[in-house]
């Protein structure tokens, strides 16, 4: 490969060669110096064995959500035992998988990276991060091993706060110490970003990777207390009996909802805007063009970062606030949608005129497209006030948020672990293989969640363990696609792990990719990174050389 | 499974159109985006595949113009849809002045239907067709939502308030009725089913059924019996402000506030007598909570009601 065609000579301080010969990974091989660890890329590697974890666990109560709805009746487990699956699922994936999924590996391996630093500005709060997601992890594993909990990941009140019999407190309380993980991580990029960028390294030279993880950052800070005072406030009441969201105790029900979006809608750009990061590090690469509409694009995620959080209510079109209000939520809504929309046509108009192959991350990157648009697109519908009321807590919302969360936020993560891994591990991974469980996964997806949004306009209301019959045959398509994309999800699991040990080596930069990462950095990186520190003279994404500025 | 496959349910309310209308408008739109944008992905990604591994393609930074077209058009349409979609949400949670009044309560896991005229339903709701029905509704315990998709409407049922919802059957059948917010271990069978009848089917329906005394009647009775009456008299120097003529109009509270009294305010006053104080009367009503339950909370407010249509005449 002549890599030297795509590197302005100036940009080679040092030459990684084709890994360095001590590197992060084998700096050290006790358990107590990966437990012990400040380096942010051995943190990266923690969060990402542990959240493989997580994602086996909730990914195994949604094989047996859809075992269950493969009949109309109950047949497979009690009602009881239905809900706690399903709340399960929601509480593992969404706190334990998708909120740090892409900023706990992704961002917090690559923004050091990215920026020519040596680490995050403050690495032993970055493994405190880890222990608190650990922390909180364990608790949550603790209340499915005492019996589970039953009031959906929403918690909704009063039926969290009194009426439930299972083990709210033990969820609540883990969601509440990952909470502070999140903040903390959140915390840690704002003041890396703006403190330690290389000489150079301005902010319009930013990777766009690293501006999705400033805005998520924003959010992690200012939304996540919000949920960890109301988990505080369920407890209070759940426990001493104080009033606050129960009527016949002096409370408001409502007011919980306010409160919980308040910090869980904007939680779904925590898990959205990481990933439209890794696209427009993953697009470029692999059309090798300059992104298209570099400004647009970052401050779309400011913007979307912002408006993100003025739009809670439209959760709550049915629940009995004002309709101006909801009026207002409703307009707001429609307004967050445009900056999606004009992210999805930048990144299309990269490829014009590009030189695009299709190795895998590229094609899970299209995948993010091809579901992320069609995620947006049904965040329309709902948006839609008198549309809303028809679908609303059914499985048409269920079906939009699979598309953004799974659709976009997983196929993010997939294609960046796709491209990343080389960097990560030193090791490249079979290529065909990753080629057919990506189509595997588009397919298997679109099988498992299409059918909810006809069976959701049909009128199936979610979290339903026992359901009409001519619903079924929706749901007999969702379990059989659900299979197929278990499969697809299986994959790669088992060539990565083959590739540890097994797969060539990679070079320093095996995509012929721009950024400091791969032009500056070994493939692993030593512990610190760089050898010198790096010296920034252009933009990111600069795939044409420019013989002419020397 | 005799039904053909069907991608909605049957439209059975005057709103169920109207939703689908803009429902379908909406499919199209997207279809239309998604397929511009799949096509243009695949175009491109063919067109321009790479050829050689040097290929370099000529750097293309942007296009203002092009930004403020893919802003500009969506922002319209976006527009457009919010002021469709909010006049029909205004519409359908606007109840005409004409509608019929019936009571829901639910609870853990039934739902409990009260007509005016005495009529008790679990889990079934009888209507006529052409009838603006405007339902008044709380729940016993959790959040319940009253959900008909055939009518395209549904609504929160919170303890602690009334919530209030209307729809106008067109079709008569039965319709699934199904609660939509999670409420504990038998959520998914705390469903039943909306009766639609012809006008003379209803009235065949209200007569065949048990011989029931009008809520107002039995909210008359329970008004007696919590002895209520002792002190709310019309009676001058009496202890508690007269209740004829009261429900529907502006009460002047002490301090000067006024608020209408209405389901919520009569409610809060049995259960929390405190909280508004009537002008010109001192705070010495006892609570009530505990000794009354939903229904004959609403039993009362109907009994309330129709001192307020003697007050008027």
């Amino acid at each position: 490969m002549s890599t030297s065609v795509f590197k302005p000579g100036e940009r080679q301080l040092s030459d990684p060669g084709s890994g360095p010969t001590e590197n992060y990974l084998n700096a050290g091989f006790s358990a107590k110096s990966w437990l012990l660890t400040v380096d942010h890329k051995r943190i990266a590697i923690l969060y990402l064995i542990s959240l493989t974890f997580f994602f086996l666990i909730g990914g195994l109560f949604a094989l047996l959500i859809r075992l269950e709805l493969l009949t109309p009746a109950g047949d497979l487990m009690q009602s009881e035992t239905y809900n706690k699956m399903f709340t399960m699922h929601g509480i593992i994936m969404v706190f334990f998988f998708l909120i740090p999924a892409v900023p706990a590996v992704f961002g917090n391996f690559l923004i050091p990276l990215m920026i020519g630093a040596k680490d995050l500005a403050f690495p032993r709060l970055n493994l405190l991060s880890w222990y608190l997601y650990i922390g909180g992890g364990l608790l949550a594993i603790l209340a499915i091993a005492f019996g589970g909990v039953d009031t959906g990941w929403t918690f909704y009140t009063p039926y969290s706060s009194t009426y439930s019999n299972s083990n709210v407190i033990l969820a609540a309380l883990g969601a509440f110490i990952a909470g502070f993980s999140s903040i903390l991580t959140g915390l840690n990029f704002i003041v890396t970003i703006h403190k330690m960028r290389a000489p150079g390294m301005t902010w319009f030279r930013l990777p766009l990777m690293v501006w999705g993880h400033y805005a998520t950052s924003i959010i992690q800070i200012l939304g996540t207390p919000v949920v960890a005072i109301t988990i505080v406030l369920v407890a209070l009441e759940r426990l001493f009996s104080i009033g606050i969201f129960n009527p016949k105790l002096g409370g408001d029900p409502i007011l919980f909802q306010h409160l919980f979006w308040f910090y869980s809608h904007p939680a779904v750009y925590i898990m959205i805007l990481p990933s439209m990061g890794v696209m427009s590090e993953v697009i470029t690469c692999f059309s090798r063009k300059k992104i298209f509409g570099y400004d647009f694009i970052a401050f779309s995620s400011l913007a979307i970062a912002v408006l993100g959080f003025l739009v809670w209510g439209h959760h709550m079109y049915t629940s009995g606030q004002s309709i101006y209000t909801s009026m207002v939520f409703s307009i707001l809504t429609f307004l967050v949608a445009i900056p999606s929309a004009i992210k999805v046509f930048n990144w299309t108009a990269t490829l014009y005129k590009g030189s695009v192959s299709y190795s895998a991350p590229m094609l899970y990157a299209i995948g993010f497209l091809g579901l992320f648009t069609i995620g947006g697109l049904t965040g329309v519908f709902l948006a839609t006030l008198a549309v809303d009321v028809h679908v609303h807590d059914t499985y048409f919302v269920v079906a939009h948020f699979h598309y953004i969360m799974v659709g976009g936020a997983i196929m993010g993560y997939m294609a960046a672990l796709h491209f990343w891994w080389p960097k990560m591990t030193g090791r490249l991974y079979p290529e065909g293989w990753a080629r057919f469980s990506a189509l595997v996964i588009f397919v298997g997806f679109h099988l498992t969640f299409f059918p909810q949004f006809i069976v959701g306009y049909m009128g199936m209301p979610r979290r339903y363990h026992v359901y009409p019959e001519e619903f079924q045959i929706l749901n007999v398509f969702s379990t059989a696609g659900a299979t197929i994309l278990g499969i697809g999800y299986l994959i790669p699991l088992v060539y990565f792990l083959w590739s540890l040990k097994y797969g060539p080596r990679s070079s320093a930069n095996p995509w012929n990719a721009k950024g400091l990462e791969w032009e500056q950095a070994g493939s692993p990186p030593e512990t610190f990174n760089f050898r010198d520190t790096p010296v920034v003279m252009e933009g990111a994404y600069e795939y044409e050389p420019k013989i002419w500025l020397k | 499974m005799d039904k053909d496959f069907v991608l909605w349910p049957e439209q059975a309310s005057t709103l169920a159109s109207r939703v689908d209308n803009i429902y379908l408008f909406l499919v199209a739109v997207s279809v239309f985006f998604t397929a511009l944008i799949f096509f243009l992905i695949y175009l491109f990604a063919v067109k321009y595949r790479r050829k050689s591994e040097d290929d370099v393609p000529k750097e293309i930074s942007g296009l203002l113009q092009l930004e403020l077209v893919w802003s500009i058009i969506p922002l319209i349409l976006v527009l457009i849809v919010f002021v469709w979609g909010a006049t029909i949400y205004f519409d359908s949670y606007t109840p005409p002045a004409d509608a019929m009044e019936i009571y829901v309560v639910g609870k853990q896991w039934m739902w409990h239907i009260q007509h005016p005229t005495g009529e008790r339903e679990i889990n079934e709701l009888h209507v006529p067709t052409g009838q603006a029905v405007k339902l008044t509704m709380t729940s016993e315990d959790v959040i319940h939502s009253f959900y008909v998709p055939a009518f395209r409407t549904k609504k929160d049922v919170v303890p602690g308030r009334y919530s209030t919802m209307w729809f106008k059957a067109i079709k008569p059948g039965e319709y699934h009725l199904f609660c939509a917010e999670y409420c504990g271990t038998k959520h998914s069978e705390m469903i039943g089913k909306v009766v639609v009848m012809t006008p003379a089917d209803y009235q065949n329906w209200l007569a065949g059924g048990p011989a029931s005394e009008p809520m107002e009647v039995t909210g008359e009775k329970k008004f007696q019996q919590l002895a209520c009456h002792t002190c709310h008299t019309d009676k001058p120097n009496a202890r508690g402000p007269s209740l004829v003529g009261v429900f529907g109009e502006s009460v002047l509270l002490k301090g000067g506030r006024s608020v209408i009294a209405d389901e919520d305010y009569i409610r809060e006053s049995i259960l929390n007598p405190k909280a508004k104080i009537t002008a010109g009367y001192q705070p010495v009503m006892p609570t009530f909570k505990g000794q009354i339950s939903e229904v004959g909370l609403l039993q009362i407010t109907a009994y309330l009601k129709s001192l307020a249509k003697e007050g008027n005449q």
